[in-house]
């Protein structure tokens, strides 16, 4: 993850880097990727899901020799991916329910655990992976993902955070942030958009179940996203990957701007990068160039209704302030750094 | 083998790739080549960004090879440029320019010391140009005629190569075994040399010499008078001539203080030589201030730290025995001098003019049709050629500023137009690509990386000696500054477009191929164009 490259033009920031040394270079710029995910999938123009579950499961792939099956949640990801009788994933996958895929990667586990037993071994040289939406894990399929933990049984649970029930029309979850203008939570009154003070942190959560391994990531930075599913591989145990995903259709952004809006979530503080082992923070993604929210904010159209003449200064404050607070709570930025 | 179906499923498991997801698209992106600012700036035409590209991956010779092919003095660049290349690099709004005169003296000097050579023409065409004029124009085009395969002669009035490298040029900024070693592999390329030989007619001289055509490049050697009211005793020499005697067996006596009347590189080049030579006053006379100076900068400033004192809006009125009278002048409202009446004196052994220099145009004395305007002759902007069919010109003795980098422009471009006029063709202009601007690139993507700074000999050194001024960059500092280069409007086959996209709609063909989109499923989101750094793609509208 740390990677102490000496300059490279562009070092790791980029997907690739012919100055590189290969075994630095990301899965994504290989032609020998799974592309797991594979084309003529229906997800949106500009699919920050789309995108974060190639990439995910792509270094999946590579870290476990692609002996590796994955549990798919209902939601976006499993919608756009698999209309019958066509699917675009190229490994092992099922489907069963909105809130199970953490109890059906734990029942994949236990069966791959058995046959292990049975043959002689120790453990499975197969993998599994649950994955979901962030309305399957942290709302419908929350108990199942809390009983996965607290059993530590050997999943790599990764949540794709799009922040709202996007495939279903753009209801608000438990991760949908405040003041976001959803279609149930709409621009109207005096505190528009979703209330402050509530959902659920749920890599937090994780941690709390003090399980091996609990990462945040987003699309913006590959080299990290990889370098976090490499690690959880290389763990048994109940793992913990929380993926934000921009979604231009719920978030009403553009299509071209998905990993830009990532990138700024991450350098305005509002969505911190790091990862915990066993409860405790281990690392995190220090901010290269900190920008007010405002920069991240203002191309989303769920938050049109913070700025303008009719804007909410005191909202946005209250916005900048969370930041402020995960910048200090996970320390963010570096010493003496130009913030 | 046939799978039995689960229960209530009757259709065989199918892909997605059934689902041709590029339909829904009304823009698609397009990879594009964009015009960087240091390649269109540079008077030479060098495609500095393809020899940085080289440069990055630690194949000097590669690089070296690519950057001769425009242009065959890296050495004597890397030292005497002025590298507006610099002042225009996109890097400079990030950080600092990319430093890429000092890589290409290191490329200069890494050649010097490996020895590369410059290959042989494979074909020869049994043409004959004749170049009159050893300096940085006429051997340029030597060079560039000879890889064409011509056979070139020439002919140097001067008892050395080099013209105005070597007469105009100090040896603290191009030592002489550099230049000779750059003149010498042009020579050993196949080219013949004539020295110590003036041409007087250059019609007769090709008629005599049976000669295919021709290229000039006399410089200007002749310098420029002022007329200062002076007694006998007043010592005043010009600075061509100063500089002249710089490469002879005795140094020019200027004694402890010196004035030196202009505003110019040269006024700057003579003010420096006379620190070295022992005075203990160099003062330079220029009748503007500072901003309105035509030296450059950089060597302003050095001249001000070895010393050199400079005396702004004052002209000379009147020399007599050791002192001069100077004029205050004062600026209208035009920015030209005008004289105030206020008078100084200046005490001064010697008083170097250096006001320009005109050309010696007499060898065309005798070309039918020939235009000659404000001292130099007029060519073609397009072809460098004279209107006397096969006589082209180029560096000081033609319309353009004078400098070395231009010069050395002038004889490329003379060559591949006289080799086209050998063949009876027309040259079209090669079309430019599109600039690249700033605006297009998404520079989050380039490591955070300062200017790496060339080593200056001491200020005791250099005020005493003629040994450089500007040392070289080592080769971890030259590979680091060349992968300061940010490749603008390029693809360098970074990946991002190939990892980004969010159908796998970007074909990845390999090392030095670039990519291609999969327009079957690229459904026009623009994420990659967004995300390249250096802003080679663009979204263009689909017909729909």
């Amino acid at each position: 993850m740390d990677q102490q490259v000496k300059f490279y033009q562009t070092g790791t920031f980029t997907v690739g880097n012919r100055l590189l040394s290969p075994e630095l270079r990301t899965v994504q710029a290989s032609t020998a990727r799974s592309n797991s995910l594979n084309s003529g999938h229906r997800a949106c123009q500009g699919c920050g899901e789309a995108l974060g579950a190639r990439y995910a499961i792509d270094a999946a792939m590579r870290a476990t020799s692609k002996r590796l099956i994955a549990a798919n949640a209902t939601g976006c990801l499993e919608v756009f991916s698999t209309p019958y009788p066509e699917s675009s994933w190229q490994l092992p996958w099922i489907h069963s329910l909105f809130g199970n895929a953490a109890a059906v990667g734990t029942g994949i586990a236990a069966a791959l655990h058995v046959r292990a037993l049975k043959s002689g071994r120790t453990a499975s040289d197969v993998r599994v992976i649950a994955q979901g939406g962030d309305g399957g894990t942290t709302d419908i399929g929350f108990g199942c993902l809390s009983g996965m933990f607290e059993r530590n049984d050997d999943v790599l649970y990764i949540c794709y955070d799009n922040e709202a029930y996007m495939n279903t029309g753009v209801q608000r979850s438990s991760a949908t942030p405040p003041a976001a203008r959803t279609a149930t939570t709409m621009a109207v009154g005096a505190a528009p958009g979703a209330e402050f003070g509530k959902g659920k942190n749920v890599p937090r959560i994780a941690m709390a179940h003090e399980i091996p391994y609990v990462a945040t990531a987003t699309v913006a930075d590959l080299h990290d996203l990889e370098a976090k599913v490499e690690r959880a591989m290389t763990i048994r145990g109940a793992r913990y990957l929380h993926i934000l995903v921009p979604c231009p259709l719920g978030w009403g952004s553009a299509s071209h701007d998905t990993i830009r809006l990532a990138r700024l979530a991450r350098e305005t503080g509002i969505f911190p990068v790091f990862e915990a082992e066993r409860g405790e923070v281990t690392r995190v993604s220090k901010i290269r160039r900190r920008v007010p929210v405002d920069e991240y904010l203002r191309p989303q159209k769920r938050f049109a209704h913070l700025f303008g003449a009719n804007g909410h200064a005191d909202m946005l404050q209250r916005i900048q302030d969370e930041a402020d607070r995960n910048i200090r709570r996970f320390h963010l930025l570096d010493e003496g750094s130009a913030a | 083998m046939t799978m039995m179906k689960p229960f209530a499923i009757t259709l065989d498991p199918g892909s997605s790739l059934a689902n041709k997801t590029g339909s829904w698209r009304t823009e698609r992106p397009v990879y594009v080549d964009r015009l960087p600012p240091c390649n269109g700036e540079c008077p030479a035409g060098e495609d500095i960004q393809g020899w940085l590209f080289h440069a990055e991956s630690g194949n000097y010779e590669a690089a070296w090879r690519h950057l001769t092919r425009d242009n065959p003095f890296p050495a004597i660049m890397g030292r005497v440029c002025y590298h507006t290349c610099e002042s225009v690099c996109n890097r400079g709004r990030i950080d600092a320019p990319v430093g890429i005169n000092s890589v290409e003296r290191f490329l200069g000097d890494e050649a010097l010391k490996q020895r590369w050579r410059f290959e042989w023409p494979a074909n020869e065409t049994g043409r004959h140009v004749l170049v009159v004029g050893a300096g940085p124009s006429g051997m340029s085009a030597a060079y560039h005629l000879r890889r064409l395969g011509h056979a070139v002669t020439v002919i140097e009035a001067g008892p050395v190569l080099g013209g105005m490298m070597r007469f105009g040029i100090p040896k603290y900024r191009l030592p002489r075994d550099v230049l000779d070693a750059e003149m010498q592999r042009i020579v050993d390329m196949g080219v013949t040399v004539r020295l110590g030989a003036k041409v007087s007619d250059i019609v007769q001289a090709m008629k005599d010499g049976g000669f295919d055509a021709a290229f000039l490049a006399v410089g200007a050697h002749i310098a420029k008078r002022a007329y200062i009211p002076a007694k006998d005793s007043a010592r005043i020499l010009d600075a061509v001539a100063v500089l002249r005697s710089m490469e002879g067996e005795a140094p020019p006596q200027l004694g402890r203080r010196v004035v030196v009347y202009g505003g110019g590189n040269t006024a700057i080049d003579v003010a420096r030589t006379a620190k070295r030579l022992g005075a203990t006053e160099a003062v330079i006379v220029y009748r503007r201030t500072r901003e309105k100076m035509p030296a450059h900068d950089f060597e302003v400033e050095e001249a001000l730290e070895e010393g050199v004192m400079v005396k702004w809006l004052s002209t000379i009125k009147q020399a007599e025995g050791g002192a001069l009278t100077i004029e205050k002048m004062t600026l209208d409202a035009k920015g030209n001098p005008q004289p105030t009446g206020e008078l100084e004196t200046l005490e001064a052994d010697s008083v170097v003019l250096a006001l320009g220099q005109d050309v010696d145009l007499s060898l065309l004395d005798h070309v039918p049709r020939l235009r000659v305007e404000d001292g130099v002759v007029q060519v073609d902007p397009q072809t460098m050629m004279t209107s006397y069919p096969g006589l082209f010109a180029g560096g000081d003795m033609v319309p353009a500023e004078r400098n070395v980098t231009v010069a050395i422009g002038h004889g490329k471009k003379a060559a591949r137009h006289i080799d086209a006029w050998l063949r009876g063709v027309k040259l079209a202009p090669a079309a430019k690509h599109a600039p690249a601007t700033f605006e297009r690139l998404n520079p989050w993507y380039y490591s955070d990386a300062p200017k790496t700074v060339r080593p200056q000999l001491d200020l005791a050194r250099r005020t005493s000696s003629f040994d450089e001024v500007q040392g070289g960059l080592t080769e971890d500092n030259a590979l680091f500054e060349a992968r300061r280069c940010l490749s603008c409007g390029n693809c360098f086959e970074c990946d991002n477009c190939y990892g980004v996209c969010p159908d796998n709609a970007v074909v990845k063909l390999g090392p030095g191929n670039r990519f291609a989109f999969n327009y079957d499923y690229c459904k026009g989101c623009g994420v990659c164009v967004a995300e390249c750094p250096c802003g080679a793609i663009e979204m263009v509208p689909e017909d729909v």
